[in-house]
């Protein structure tokens, strides 16, 4: 099956604050979309609403595919070792975790409360390319990473895009990727 | 599905028994035999008194026994995002709730019952009056940890909630007292059956108002 996301006429209303309204995209195979804006615009509470994590105020999200979140949780247990803690999710999504990427095969054996902020989002990531989901979510999947990872986070949603997946990228930092839509969310503030 | 469902109560399981990882849960079963140990100290050592009352002092303390795990039920799933992680991948969160609350009884229920033996002999109980004191147990520790989970997801995006969660779980765990410690004096079956059809019902809609909770936590 081939993903597709459409978003029609989305708006998203915190409290009694109207976020953003009639944001809408098409995203087929192979397509990138970078959510772009300043602080506070509304990037991760869209992200949310596309997951159907989130209701929108209006609007709807039609999504064929599965689809991976990668946020500011990681989503790995604290108490236990990155390998189990990455082994729990490898188990419930019948795959096999892939640490070598982004040189977690050392820190296997290291509970997760003692990772760093730029480790924490590697294994996050790790956990989400790991579910094999054809629509992946990206929430400031930059934050806290180094140079190297940073180049390695980018070269791998240029080949998720390459292989058919599709991916939306919210981030304020630059994302270097060929051939991605970009939008701007400030636009649809009312 | 049917597979991550049960690697995620294998996980829910491991997390809740008493001595798993997160550490702690130890520690309603030592609250319950600390009860019993204290309270002959309290009201003084004559058996006709203990035989008397001790039944329900066993009530009372699993009742509150059953309330010391709560706060790590639910509410550190929910901030680590690993329940929207499993609502990403189809798992619904009634049938993630519904998991938790088994592992949540595995985890306290068989143990506290295990240790009413040594609780009985502590307070001088009877053979009759243990032998309902542990059916009683049995009929409504899962109605306990249905109403602790429930309180669980209602409570798990606030701060700090081990003392609202004692307010909200006193008057749900009523009937479930009277109908456990009411059985003891009698000593009748009927209290039992009760006890049992009140669980019944709290287990059959605690799954569904936790879930209830967690979406409208995410809401939030």
């Amino acid at each position: 099956m081939t993903p597709r996301l459409i978003a029609s006429n989305i708006a998203c209303r915190r409290g009694d604050r109207l976020l953003f309204a009639g944001v809408g995209f098409a995203l087929e195979s192979g397509d990138a979309l970078h959510l772009a804006g300043p602080n506070g615009v509304g990037k991760s509470s869209l992200i949310r609403i596309i997951a159907g994590l989130l209701r929108p105020f209006e609007g709807n999200v039609k999504c064929e595919g599965a689809i991976a979140l990668l946020d500011d949780r990681p989503a790995l247990d604290e108490y236990n070792t990155l390998g189990d803690a990455l082994g729990f999710w490898a188990k419930v999504d019948g795959s096999a975790p892939d640490t070598g990427t982004f040189g977690l095969t050392d820190l296997l054996d290291v509970p997760v409360r003692y990772l760093s902020t730029g480790q924490r989002k590697r294994s996050a990531l790790a956990r989400m390319a790991g579910q094999g989901a054809p629509i992946w979510l990206l929430d400031e999947p930059l934050n806290g990473l180094d140079q190297d990872a940073v180049a390695i986070v980018e070269r791998m949603v240029a080949d998720h895009c390459k292989a058919g997946g599709i991916a939306i990228i919210a981030s304020h930092q630059p994302f270097a990727l060929d051939d991605m839509t970009r939008l701007e969310l400030a636009e649809f503030t009312p | 599905m049917n597979g991550a469902l049960w690697q995620i109560f294998k996980r829910d399981v491991a997390m809740l028994m008493p001595g798993g990882k997160r550490g702690g849960s130890l520690l309603p079963l030592l609250f319950f035999l600390a009860v019993a140990m204290l309270f002959p100290f309290a009201v003084g050592p004559e058996p006709a008194l203990l035989a008397k009352t001790g039944g329900g002092v066993v009530w009372i303390a699993a009742l509150l026994a059953a309330l010391l795990p709560l706060d790590r039920l639910v509410a550190h799933d929910l901030e680590g995002g690993v329940l929207d992680q499993f609502a990403l991948r189809g798992i619904s969160d009634e049938a993630a709730m519904a998991s938790r609350l088994v592992a949540h009884w595995l985890g306290f229920g068989p143990p506290l019952i295990l240790a009413a033996f040594p609780a009985a002999a502590l307070l001088g109980l009877d053979g009759p009056t243990l032998h309902f004191l542990l059916l009683g147990l049995l009929a409504g520790t899962p109605g306990l940890a249905a109403i602790g989970l429930m309180i669980a997801a209602l409570t798990a995006s606030f701060r700090s909630v081990t003392a609202l969660a004692g307010l909200m779980l006193v008057p749900l765990a009523v009937p479930i007292l009277i109908f456990g410690a009411g059985s003891l004096p009698t000593a009748n079956y009927s209290g039992i059956a009760l006890t049992a059809a009140i669980s019944l019902v709290l287990v059959a809609i605690a799954p569904f108002a936790a879930g209830a909770a967690i979406r409208a936590a995410r809401e939030g």
